[in-house]
């Protein structure tokens, strides 16, 4: 496509105040019986974004999606599409469609008629309907299989009906509930990228629930995590991984060695945090708001400590540990480096080639790490 | 992967239906036989189809079985629909008031001997006469009000257990693609279940073309049911036009067996060949 | 999250419709009925149409009487016949699940553990019998077990006996016919509990020391619980009360408590009697269709497997 070109000129969406968001949840709360599952949440998504809801299961992501549909009535709060008000609006009079996590295809239909179904409730006429859905079928290259029955396809065809089914009617939002969960590994990784190509060629607002990270990581225009019917944090997937806002999302996307320590040295343009658990102190070069000896905690990624047998130039931010477990995964391996406090610390190394180096078992390493790497998060 | 039985477990299989088999074959047989004596084979005249000539000149017989043919199929149309309106309510709302009540009313019926259901609905259109008048005496009303009233019991649980399978994400996924609720219904959840609300139909009206205690209860003068009259026929002992009759009904049931499977593996071969 | 009708939710209420008509029709003709039953269990026989008194009645001055009568009771509880009668039906019911189990377990498992094609096949064939008239497979025995019958004809025929066996109108005949006649009660329920079996518990049980009988004993019995308990019920609790299998084939002492109701309100024409042996047989099952009841929940909440 020829958009990307021109997207770096404007700025994102998000970050224009002037933008008009086209989905917007204003203070939506759901309550079932005592279990809150959606909880005060307020978020804006605009045209032409793909928005993951990521989330553990139980985390109300779901719930708030079936919101949207108008499955589920809201305890209080509001939703707005295009502007309009969605109170009241049952789901067949929604100008969204939703793609089911079992996909729902009418089994006594064949592939052609499932698609057909909503145009014919629209009351579209019968030559309008025929071309609509072939061209849809072609588009989700299931054209070859018009006449076949669900039970005949597979589960990466029943997916392509399924969203053909609900980009037919040309929604102005369409929902996916866990769309490629269904599939194996490698499927799934082909199908994601198909569906950011669909998505840019028809340009529908996608809002997708997902418990996988990586689903998320590479669909999502903005990924909103979700813990306990709350959004802890919204933003692009670099900004989530990079800049985790606290310790939960830190842990729950990719994984992370957290150290809780104390604020020593608290000064506008670097901070000093005195970790026990370290055995040592972790040097951040930016200023951070909290008060002075209030308990934080840095967390590292793991691909960006640094291992080595010689000891590295400098004095922040070194630790020595043996090494406890090797875990060889192909690309990279990973590296559990026990420190002499008792805390064992995740390292991964990238094998780019042959390590002149080579390190093994109970070896005492180095660790390191650039004073740019702690993100230091306050809860 | 399952096919993992022992000689004992097939022993016991080849026993199981022998003793279910065994006497339905010997109706079958003897009903070609030519002697009265039924049981005796008369190798000299037979096979014959003498029997079954008898059965088709037997009036009583043929009126009674017209009475349960018509009983029959309006219990199980009335037997359906109550039913799938029974199952809808205990699959899809899980909370109302009386749900136990209703769960209760719809078990019971399933176990309870059928000398108390007679007897209790019996006792209840005579004090309804007295009441109100209606049902003015017994004959096919009260009949079929008493058979609707036990084998909907049966229709609301193959009702209940076929939804209880089906996937809600299909009639909201319709409701999603603009289609009101009422029209889900039909062009749906209908379709879908039909073949259990099939089911439930030939079951409510295998059991009401089966009844005999019930339907003694809730007969009246001029309106016995075909057990009603094979009972009292075979009271006497064995009759070889009971033979025909058990013959003919054992075959219908076969073919229509038959018949619905050869469907089901026509509509699957159909299938096939579109691809 | 509950599972609630969308109609519902959305509130477009055909729901209280769709609850109300089943629920009033069962509630006339199930419920009250057995109202009935018990009122007039306590009113006095009448040579009349109907053949009992009313239980209220106008004692002049605007005053009400109402008369219990518990002498039906009375009359149950000081004629052995009945006692006896009701403890026979027990007996044979259970006799008959024991033997019902006996027969069923085995077919049901044979059917569970088979090739998917040949399970249906199997599932045909047992459930093919019930479809058939009942009144007309009982009738098949008496064909078999009569004196001059099947049975006689072909042992005596190989020469195992001279005199006929007397096997219609005895107990054998009635424990033939009930077990027979609800084999598919036993043997349904059972596999689909069997069905839903994880069968590599077995292999686990095996794997780790369990000889075959000992991982059926301690692993298989155990889980399929339910699967007996509900398909012992659904031939325990018809069978106390079974009339037509008792009419036909037991003899004229085979003291059946649904017989006695049936001769009490046909032959005597003693209503009353009739709805008393009504009632205390029902308080005799109720305990075991609540049960039923129970077990039913349980197994279609899956029962944690």
């Amino acid at each position: 496509m020829s958009i990307p070109a021109t997207v770096p000129l404007k700025p994102a969406p998000w970050k224009d105040p002037s933008a008009r968001p086209y989905v917007q949840l204003e203070r939506l709360t759901k309550k079932f019986g005592d279990f809150t599952a959606v909880d005060d949440i307020s978020l804006k998504i605009y045209q032409g974004e793909i928005f993951c809801l990521l989330g553990a299961s139980g985390c109300g992501k779901t719930t708030l999606l079936r919101m949207l549909g108008g499955f589920e009535t809201p305890t209080s709060g509001k939703i707005l599409i295009d502007g309009e008000d969605m109170a009241g609006v049952p789901p067949y009079q929604r100008p969204v469609n939703m793609m089911f996590q079992s996909y729902a295809i009418f089994p006594h239909m064949n592939v052609e008629q499932n698609v057909a179904f909503g145009l014919k409730q629209d009351g579209v006429s019968k030559a309008q309907i025929k071309e609509r859905v072939a061209t849809m079928l072609d588009l989700v290259k299931m054209g070859d299989f018009a006449r076949r029955k669900p039970h005949q396809l597979s589960g990466g065809q029943r997916q392509r009906v399924a969203l053909a089914r609900s980009l037919v009617k040309r929604p102005k939002l369409l929902l996916l509930d866990e769309p490629l969960g269904a599939l194996d590994k490698k499927l799934r990784e082909h199908t994601q990228f198909e569906l950011i190509s669909l998505q840019e060629k028809l340009g529908v607002t996608f809002v997708v629930v997902t418990h996988d990270q990586e689903e998320a990581m590479t669909l999502a225009s903005r990924i909103g995590v979700m813990n306990h019917g709350e959004i802890v944090q919204t933003g692009t997937p670099s900004e989530i991984y990079e800049f985790p806002s606290t310790k939960f999302v830190a842990d729950f996307i990719g994984s992370v060695n957290m150290f809780e320590g104390k604020l020593v040295e608290d000064e506008p343009n670097y901070v000093r945090i005195q970790s026990d658990e370290l055995g040592s102190t972790i040097f951040v070069n930016h200023g951070i708001s909290s008060p002075p000896q209030a308990v934080v905690w840095a967390a590292i990624r793991p691909e960006k400590i640094f291992m080595s047998i010689a000891r590295p130039e400098g004095t922040d931010n070194i630790v020595q540990g043996a090494v406890q477990d090797i875990a060889y995964l192909g690309d990279l391996s990973i590296f559990l480096v026990k420190l002499p406090t008792g805390k064992v610390v995740r390292v991964t190394r990238p094998n780019t080639s042959r390590h002149s180096e080579e390190i093994t078992w109970d070896q005492q390493v180095y660790l390191n790490w650039d004073s740019t790497s702690p993100v230091v998060v306050t809860r | 992967m399952n096919e993992r039985r022992s000689l004992f477990i097939l022993c016991c299989l080849g026993f199981g239906f022998a003793f279910l088999y065994i006497p339905i074959l010997s109706m079958v047989v003897f009903s070609f036989n030519a002697s009265k004596l039924v049981t005796v084979w008369d190798s000299a005249h037979s096979p014959t189809l003498k029997w079954y000539a008898a059965l088709l000149d037997n009036d009583e017989i043929l009126d009674a079985a017209w009475i349960s043919l018509k009983v029959a199929v309006i219990n199980a149309t009335g037997a359906s629909i109550l039913g799938m309106l029974a199952g809808f309510s205990l699959s899809r709302f899980s909370k109302f008031r009386g749900r136990f009540a209703l769960n209760a009313m719809t078990t019971a019926p399933l176990v309870m001997p059928e000398v108390i259901t007679g007897l209790s609905l019996l006792l209840t259109f005579v004090a309804m006469e007295q009441l109100i008048g209606w049902p003015a005496g017994r004959g096919l009303t009260t009949i079929t009000i008493a058979h609707i009233t036990f084998s909907m019991a049966f229709v609301t649980v193959v009702i209940q257990s076929r939804l209880a399978t089906f996937d809600s994400a299909l009639e909201e996924a319709a409701m999603d693609l603009g289609a009101h609720p009422m029209k889900v219904f039909f062009v749906i959840t209908l379709p879908i279940i039909f073949p259990a609300i099939l089911s439930g139909w030939l079951l409510a009206f295998t059991m009401s073309w089966d009844d005999l205690v019930i339907s003694s209860f809730a007969s009246g003068p001029g309106s016995s049911t075909l057990p009603m009259v094979v009972f009292s026929k075979v009271r006497l002992g064995v009759s070889p036009e009971i033979n025909v009759l058990a013959t003919i009904t054992i075959a219908v049931v076969t073919l229509m067996m038959i018949s619905v499977a050869l469907w089901m593996a026509r509509a699957a071969r159909l299938d096939k060949a579109r691809q | 999250m509950a599972k609630r009708s969308l109609l519902k939710r959305l509130g477009i209420s055909g729901g209280t419709f769709v609850v109300a008509v089943p629920y009033i029709w069962l509630l006339l003709f199930f419920a009250v009925p057995f109202i009935i039953v018990l009122k007039i269990s306590f009113s006095d026989i009448d040579l009349a149409i109907p053949p009992y008194k009313p239980l209220i009645e106008s004692a002049g001055n605007h005053l009400i009487a109402i008369k219990l009568n518990f002498n039906n009771y009375f009359f149950l509880f000081t004629d052995s016949l009945y006692f006896s009668a009701f403890l026979n039906s027990i007996k044979v019911a259970f006799i008959s699940t024991v033997l019902c189990l006996l027969v069923g377990y085995p077919m049901a498992y044979g059917i569970a553990r088979s090739a998917p094609a040949t399970r249906n096949i199997l599932l045909l064939l047992v459930v093919l019998p019930f479809w058939t008239s009942l009144l007309l497979r009982v009738y098949a025995w008496i064909g078999l077990l009569k004196a001059n019958g099947v049975i006689n004809n072909v042992l005596q025929w190989m020469g195992l006996i001279d005199e006929p066996l007397p096997m219609l109108y005895t107990q054998f005949a009635m424990y033939i016919g009930i077990v027979y006649s609800y084999l598919p009660f036993m043997i349904l329920p059972l596999y689909s509990n069997l069905e839903k079996m994880n069968w590599q518990l077995l292999e686990a049980a095996q794997d780790l020391g369990c000889r075959p009988w000992q991982s059926f004993y301690k692993i298989t019995l155990p889980l399929s619980r339910n699967g007996i308990l509900a398909g012992s019920m659904l031939v325990f609790i018809p069978a106390v009360g079974e009339f037509v299998i008792p009419a036909l084939l037991g003899g004229p002492n085979a003291l059946m408590i649904g017989r006695i109701l049936w001769d009490e309100f046909f032959s005597n024409r003693a209503w009353p009697v009739a709805s008393a042996v009504a009632i205390l047989l029902l308080i005799v099952l109720v305990p075991f269709m609540m049960w039923y009841q129970s077990v039913q929940a349980r197994e279609s909440a899956g029962d944690g497997r």
